[in-house]
């Protein structure tokens, strides 16, 4: 083999590795960029009141965002029972049980196309669904609209992430006798375990950030949630309320309140790539 | 081979299960996208076409033109994956093929976590740490350069179209990173080794196989950030400047759908206004729905599925 | 495959939900369930405490007067253990929310007209007021420095005048050097009631105005660029030179940002203070106001707040729940007796006890039980 041509190789080679690396890198920075700054001015916020104390109007002492707290947790959960085994039976749908059907690819389009609904349009709707008719705010309807939100997600990634595991595995498990759904339960979502594990987790990452879609749903609340039909308080409305506000007690404790959901993202991030994770055979 | 009778209905219950799902998805769909169009009716009615091509906004004349804010969804949107989709595809090609596994994993998870960051933040990091970087760093630079052009006229402030697609680019930056990483890992390791026994490097492989096996996830990837851009309201009304011009400039100041819906809904009590916020929304639903019907006809004929298809 | 983790990890999280979905969560904090004793300020029976216990009354609207509502609403708890929840989504939202009955009062920055309330079957009454500030950031100029007479600030909104050296704001401000740089406006990208007062006021003071804009929550800005929110307006502001902007009160002090002299009906020069924004509030006629719609811009008096507003409640004339109904006009009346020390401590101007009292008589006149018995007595 002579060694211009291999030499022009290698060089595209290396040049697209050092881009490669030098992007990465780029990315880490504008994170860690983002992270130092909301931690300078949200650090401060954490204090023994900020998780346990309810809201305090601006000037007072000892306020928190505990019932905000619980009430994300509460809202993020049932959002996620809901969309997630919707979204991955949808991507079944798509990818095992009516592949290449026309119906499929109709329904496919459809869920690409809910994917670039502002999710203010999805808060509406569901108030129309969920409020209106009941008169009132309730943090159910708020798991609603974000569940609506993680649909398209969960259901477009578990059909792409299904779609890319090799025919010979399900070949295999037939050939062996396996029904259909062992098939795909058992073998198929254990080869594309990883993939759909994004999938939720995207769809939560997304979910977490959200505002407009709770402010006609879930509205927000000052006080504990007592129940799931009345107005829930959750962070993201808070975060909006206080960053808004021109109190530097109560925009550091949306600074603050911002950190706790990333961190909370990357816990459940973390949490769930363990739990999930490939046994090294 | 006979099948058990009981795994016979377990198949039934499985496809049932399976069909109500992406039924009942397909439903929401549709609900929401009548509930759209009856609510934007009366604006439908008012405007007609007219809608999409004025240029005005005017809530207390009742003059609605959703222009500005179309151009400003796709300008700041086309930003955001120009920048966006190339990073990621050699940011998973770093993570996948370059990285040693105990770089590999941190990385990755400070990728992702940029997902996790509220849009708010993004929002409120972007008007007071980004916007005023952009305005004495970038935007001089630019305007020194590249000046002439005039995509880059008018005074540098920090916020526009610019600031707000490199903003949204670092939103969905996280959302397609980590799907094309679990393609790239999904491409069969067989696969890539014969490419490697017959001499390739790193990146002819990727180029050549890896990327052709996954496309349709890679393109399935994009059109998960191009969802996140094209809806994103808080960060971008933050720092686009929130005008209703239409200028070539991108340090000026635009709108987009999303965020006029966002900003103004709240306030809007007379029916016709709220009705044209609506039908903004429904525009960019259409949107959506045309990007998709272009790229699928683009793509669709020439790739199969790769894996799957049993 | 293990399935045990997983597994376990949703048992878990079906039981934490299924707790958190039947149960009453305790709150930890007993004192919300337990009133003061004899003495205290909302002159409490014990039976009346008991009425209260276990109440939350739901409010949503306008964003200008919510911090005030929230800690009016704080204390009112903390002395009768009423939990009052107000959320602010804007005033539209407020008018929305109200008339879809999915909240128990309404809030807007705007008043209705007294055919729209009949027309809902609403009353509304001011509960609370505050100056919107305009604010420049231009080099040598201080806080409080800049004259600017009504054309000149609606010239300016109008984009007549360009430039800060303009013969029509320099004659005004005789002793301060003004640089010849650029007028960059800036607005409200939102909907806002604060956008709402100002745009009432130039329409008020400037014919042009009239004609090519009007009064808006959202408007037609002939220029410049929006700030989502207060925080926005004042971040623009406060790093673009030669720029102006509107902003309410608490931000203009919060922030440090230079605020300018606007001059009132009567001729004179005032400066934004909790002060002029009173004398704004008494000189105004509110008892000829039909349901209470009363815009405080361009008010006379010889030290008024040329850009005033008050927030106002909306509630229904006919209440299905007395009980309720009174508990509710109980706050509000809390509030005139007893919330101004708070309100101006958060930079708000409570409304003048003789409108307080002008309420009080509405409420007795109006709001009633279905079957016609007044609520309030």
């Amino acid at each position: 083999m002579r060694r211009r041509p291999n030499t022009g190789r290698k060089a595209q080679d290396l040049v697209v590795k050092a881009i490669s690396a030098a992007a990465a890198l780029l990315g880490i920075f504008f994170l860690g960029w983002i992270l130092f700054e909301v931690g300078k001015r949200g650090l401060g916020a954490f204090d023994a009141a900020f998780f346990t104390s309810l809201p305090a109007p601006p000037g007072s002492e000892g306020g928190g965002l505990a019932n905000a707290i619980l009430g994300t947790l509460i809202i993020t959960a049932i959002a996620t029972v809901i969309g997630v085994p919707l979204g991955i039976m949808s991507g079944v749908y798509l990818a095992e049980v009516a592949r290449g059907t026309k119906r499929a690819a109709a329904v496919r389009f459809i869920v690409n196309a809910m994917m670039g609904l502002p999710s203010i349009i999805i808060g509406l709707f569901v108030y129309t669904l969920l409020v209106l008719p009941f008169g009132r705010f309730s943090g159910f309807a708020g798991a609603v609209a974000l569940a609506i939100i993680m649909l398209p997600v969960v259901a477009r990634t578990a059909d792409d992430m299904l779609s890319l595991v090799p025919n010979s595995l399900r070949e295999a498990a037939l050939a062996l006798g396996a029904p259909r759904w062992r098939v795909t339960f058992s073998i198929v979502f254990r080869a594309a375990k990883a993939g759909l594990v994004t999938g939720v987790l995207l769809a939560i990452a997304r979910v977490s950030g959200e505002t407009a879609p709770l402010l006609f749903t879930a509205l927000n609340s000052v006080y504990w949630p007592t129940s799931l039909m009345e107005p829930m308080g959750n962070l993201t409305v808070t975060i909006f309320n206080y960053a808004m506000s021109p109190y530097a007690d109560w925009q550091r404790a949306a600074w603050g309140a911002s950190l706790l959901i990333m961190a909370a993202v990357l816990g459940t991030t973390v949490l769930a790539r363990v739990v999930f994770k490939e046994k090294k055979r | 081979m006979a099948v058990r009778p009981t795994a016979r209905r377990g198949d039934r219950i499985y496809r049932g299960v399976a069909a109500a799902a992406g039924i009942g998805i397909a439903l929401v769909a549709v609900g929401v996208g009548v509930s759209l169009v009856a609510s934007s009716w009366p604006s439908i009615e008012k405007f007609g076409l007219s809608f999409l091509v004025t240029d005005r906004w005017s809530p207390v004349t009742e003059q609605f033109g959703a222009l500005s804010s179309v151009y400003g969804t796709l300008v700041s949107t086309v930003i955001a994956l120009v920048i966006a989709v190339p990073f990621s595809l050699v940011i998973a090609l770093f993570l996948v093929e370059l990285a040693p596994p105990w770089l590999a994993k941190p990385v990755g998870a400070a990728i992702e976590l940029l997902a996790a960051v509220p849009s708010i933040i993004y929002g409120m990091w972007g008007l007071f740490v980004f916007a005023p970087f952009m305005a004495e760093h970038v935007q001089p630079a630019l305007k020194n350069s590249l000046g002439f052009l005039p995509l880059f006229e008018g005074p540098p402030m920090g916020i526009g179209m610019l600031t707000a697609g490199i903003i949204l680019s670092l939103m969905v930056l996280p959302f397609i990173t980590a799907v094309m990483r679990d393609v790239f890992t999904m491409v069969p390791p067989i696969v890539k080794e014969a490419s490697y026994g017959m001499g390739s490097t790193t990146w002819e492989t990727t180029r050549k196989v890896t990327v052709r096996y996954g496309f349709s996830g890679l393109i399935g990837a994009v059109f998960l950030g191009l969802g996140r851009a094209v809806g994103e309201t808080m960060a971008v009304t933050f720092v686009i400047g929130n005008s209703h011009d239409i200028s070539v400039s991108l340090n000026a100041a635009g709108n987009s759908i999303a965020s006029t819906l966002a900003n103004e809904f709240t306030e809007a009590s007379e029916p016709m206004y709220l009705s044209a916020l609506v039908e903004l929304g429904l525009v960019l639903f259409l949107i959506t729905v045309l990007i998709q019907v272009g790229a699928q006809v683009w793509i669709g004929r020439t790739v199969k599925r790769a894996g799957g298809g049993l | 495959m293990n399935r045990s983790v997983p597994t376990i990890l949703a048992m878990a999280l079906l039981a934490a939900l299924t707790l958190s979905a039947c149960g009453e969560s305790t709150p930890p904090q007993a004192k919300l369930d337990e009133p003061k004793a004899a003495g205290d300020e909302a002159g409490d029976t014990a039976a009346a405490a008991e009425a209260r216990k276990g109440v939350m009354l739901n409010g949503a609207g306008a964003t200008f007067p919510y911090p005030i509502y929230a800690k009016w609403a704080d204390a009112y708890n903390k002395v009768t253990g009423l939990k009052l929840n107000y959320q602010s989504i804007g005033s539209g939202g407020g008018i929305a929310q109200i008339k879809a009955k999915t909240v128990d009062f309404g809030a807007s920055d705007a008043p209705l007209t007294a055919e729209e309330l009949d027309e809902a079957g609403l009353v509304q009454f001011p509960l609370v007021m505050g100056g919107v500030v305009p604010v420049v950031s231009i080099d040598g100029v201080s806080a409080g420095q800049l004259r600017l007479d009504p054309e000149a600030l609606a010239d300016i909104f109008l984009g007549k005048i360009k430039k800060w050296n303009d013969t029509k704001i320099q004659e005004r401000n005789p002793d301060v050097k003004l640089p010849d740089t650029e007028i960059s406006v800036v607005h409200r990208a939102d909907g806002s009631g604060t956008t709402w007062i100002l745009t009432n006021y130039l329409d008020k003071v400037s014919p042009d105005w009239h004609e090519k804009v009007g009064t808006g929550k959202a408007v037609e800005w002939p220029i410049g660029i929006g700030g989502k929110g207060n925080e926005g307006v004042a971040a623009y502001v406060q790093r673009v030179n030669g720029s102006i902007g509107y902003v309410e009160f608490a931000y203009a002090l919060q922030n440090g940002m230079a605020h300018v002299q606007l001059q009132n009906k009567d001729g004179n020069f005032v400066a934004p203070t909790i002060e002029s924004f009173t004398a704004a509030a008494e000189s105004a006629g509110w008892k000829s106001a039909p349901g209470f719609y009363m815009v405080l811009t361009d008010q006379p008096g010889a030290g008024s707040w040329p850009i005033t507003g008050a927030s106002f409640i909306l509630i229904y004339k006919e209440q299905a729940d007395p009980a309720l109904a009174k508990q509710m006009l109980e706050f509000f009346d809390w509030c005139f007796a007893h919330g101004a020390p708070m309100a101006k401590e958060l930079q708000y101007v409570p409304m003048p006890d003789a409108v307080a009292e002008l309420v009080r008589g509405m409420w007795r006149t109006r709001i009633a039980s279905p079957a016609g018995s007044p609520v309030w007595q």
